[in-house]
């Protein structure tokens, strides 16, 4: 076993080295731009692409040439939510979205406002899951957009978005979803679960940085979108700039991998998953999950251990690398928003730890960094006033703390 | 984010951890702090009534490595000093041992308010006997 272990699949993924030897001709020998169509350096990038574009679809049950290639998530984020308000602004300018929702999601939202647009943040409920009657409630004839991410980048949560989607198309109204954690980890259909547009990021999926897609919708309905970017009319002119052949590639082999392997895989990730959380459980008090374990991603343990702060935690655990959700190790000084959008409490926000297993991780290491956290979070809850108080039967919520 | 080295010691051989009895007379207790804002800091002086020196300290913290170093260090520190001199501990020099960056400022912060409010509470003690 190798030390530091990466445990922070949600973050990142390493690219798998057959993606990388997939990509690989493409640096140097393959290197046509694949918009040249006069010579067979561009046909051939031409049709490196386009076999990309359908092993892209084939994971998520969608045709080809209803893939745009982007950068990746954020900007398939940005294009979906922007190019739809823009294109159906005489229909309305209502979007609605979750309080859980990517950064990328909802500062795109955010800047709509800033133009006029009206825009809806369901909150979720403790579980995570937004309430379906609050969705429909939150309808209304101006609504031109839902977009709720399909799996939560966080807590793992997966959304009910066939069901999300069904009631948004009773009404006539679009659905995007991001899919940056879900596409590759758990079976997605575009078509079953009701989606015109999903967002997709393939480094999370052990593809290159980079480079996405977002699968745009070409019939029941025929989604249109206006372009964010002006250029050369690339992508059926939704997305314009010189494709990135090596990327592309790397994102479609991605894709055909994770489609082939997602039967076994999602099932040796979840017992990682599962032993990992047993061993916690069984070994410490006062812990507590973040999100329903009845409809979240195999790979994702989202963990409060109550009593000692993230950060210290993540200190002891130096040679694991996780990520926190507390405040000290972001750049801002407030603990996650998903967690609090769950009520879970600034306090347990504070105390949390995510792990994102992946296609990597062996038992083994799970092993490790069970009896290494268990370890730590003992250490840290002897030097914690909080756990001797909670030990003396005080009430925390009950103390007058001096809050600074 | 790299943490300095004396952070990294404090982190891993916390100096005087524990708690001493709050009731007892001679000892002051300090508590700042709050869970949603991920610090707590409880730090408890026992002074010696008749020369007002601190001969023991000991703290308790639940917070990142910095506001952990900070209080361990406060402890070590306040050990000899008379109540009088521990008030002139400034957050300031625990930022330097420690070299602390600027966004662990309100750790360094917190341990003075912590030795601060520790004192205060034996001096209440102690005007009540």
């Amino acid at each position: 076993m190798k030390l530091p272990i990466y445990m922070d699949n949600h973050a990142t993924t390493p690219v798998d080295p057959r993606v990388f030897e997939a990509m690989r001709p493409y640096f140097t020998d393959v290197f046509g731009n694949a918009a040249s169509r006069n010579h067979s350096f561009g046909w051939q990038a031409e049709e490196a692409v386009e076999k990309a574009r359908k092993q892209v679809g084939d994971l998520i049950g969608a045709t080809a040439k209803e893939i745009i290639l982007t950068s990746g998530a954020t900007e398939s984020n940005n294009l979906a939510i922007k190019g739809a308000a823009d294109m159906y602004a005489e229909r309305g300018n209502h979007i609605i979205t979750a309080a859980t929702e990517h950064k990328a999601v909802l500062d795109t939202c955010k800047h709509l406002e800033k133009d006029g647009a009206r825009v809806t943040y369901l909150p979720v409920q403790q579980n995570g899951l937004v309430d379906l009657d609050q969705l429909r409630a939150a309808i209304t004839d101006k609504t031109i957009l839902v977009s709720i991410m399909y799996a939560n980048n966080e807590i793992g949560v997966v959304q009910n978005i066939r069901e999300i989607g069904k009631i948004a198309k009773e009404r006539g109204v679009l659905v995007h979803t991001d899919g940056t954690q879900a596409a590759g980890k758990i079976p997605v259909d575009v078509t079953k679960d009701n989606i015109d547009m999903m967002s997709i990021s393939a480094h999370k999926m052990y593809g290159p940085k980079g480079v996405g897609a977002l699968y745009v919708r070409r019939r029941n309905p025929r989604v249109q979108l206006t372009s964010q970017m002006d250029g050369g009319g690339h992508e059926r002119g939704m997305r314009s700039g010189t494709l990135n052949v090596t990327g592309i590639v790397g994102l479609g082999e991605a894709c055909a991998l994770a489609k082939a392997e997602m039967p076994e895989e999602s099932v040796r990730m979840a017992y990682l998953r599962d032993k990992l959380k047993d061993r916690l459980l069984a070994s410490l008090d006062e812990v507590y999950i973040n999100g329903t374990m009845d409809s979240r991603l195999p790979n994702n343990l989202n963990i409060s251990f109550a009593y000692v702060e993230g950060e210290s935690l993540l200190m002891g655990i130096n040679d694991v690398a996780v990520s926190s959700g507390s405040a000290c190790t972001s750049a801002t000084l407030e603990p996650s928003y998903v967690l609090k959008a769950l009520g879970a409490g600034d306090d347990l926000a504070h105390s949390s730890i995510r792990f994102g297993l992946g296609r990597f991780n062996t038992e083994e290491e799970v092993d490790y960094v069970s009896a290494k956290v268990v370890e730590v979070v003992k250490k840290l809850r002897e030097l914690s006033p909080l756990y001797e108080m909670f030990k003396e039967g005080i009430d925390l919520t009950k103390v007058a703390w001096t809050a600074h | 984010m790299a943490y300095s080295e004396k952070v990294i010691d404090h982190y891993n051989n916390p100096r005087n951890v524990g708690s001493f009895d709050k009731s007892d007379p001679t000892v002051g207790t300090g508590m700042v702090g709050a869970p949603e804002c991920g610090d707590v800091m409880k730090l408890q002086v026992k002074v010696n009534p008749a020369t007002g020196v601190i001969e023991d300290a000991k703290f308790k913290t639940f917070g990142c490595g910095s506001a952990i170093a900070s209080s361990s260090l406060a402890t070590e520190w306040l050990r000899g000093k008379t109540v009088d001199q521990a008030l002139e501990i400034k957050n300031t020099d625990i930022v330097n041992e420690l070299s602390l960056p600027p966004v662990k400022i309100h750790c360094s912060v917190l341990a003075e308010d912590a030795i601060k409010a520790a004192i205060g509470d034996y001096k209440k003690k102690a005007a009540a006997h």
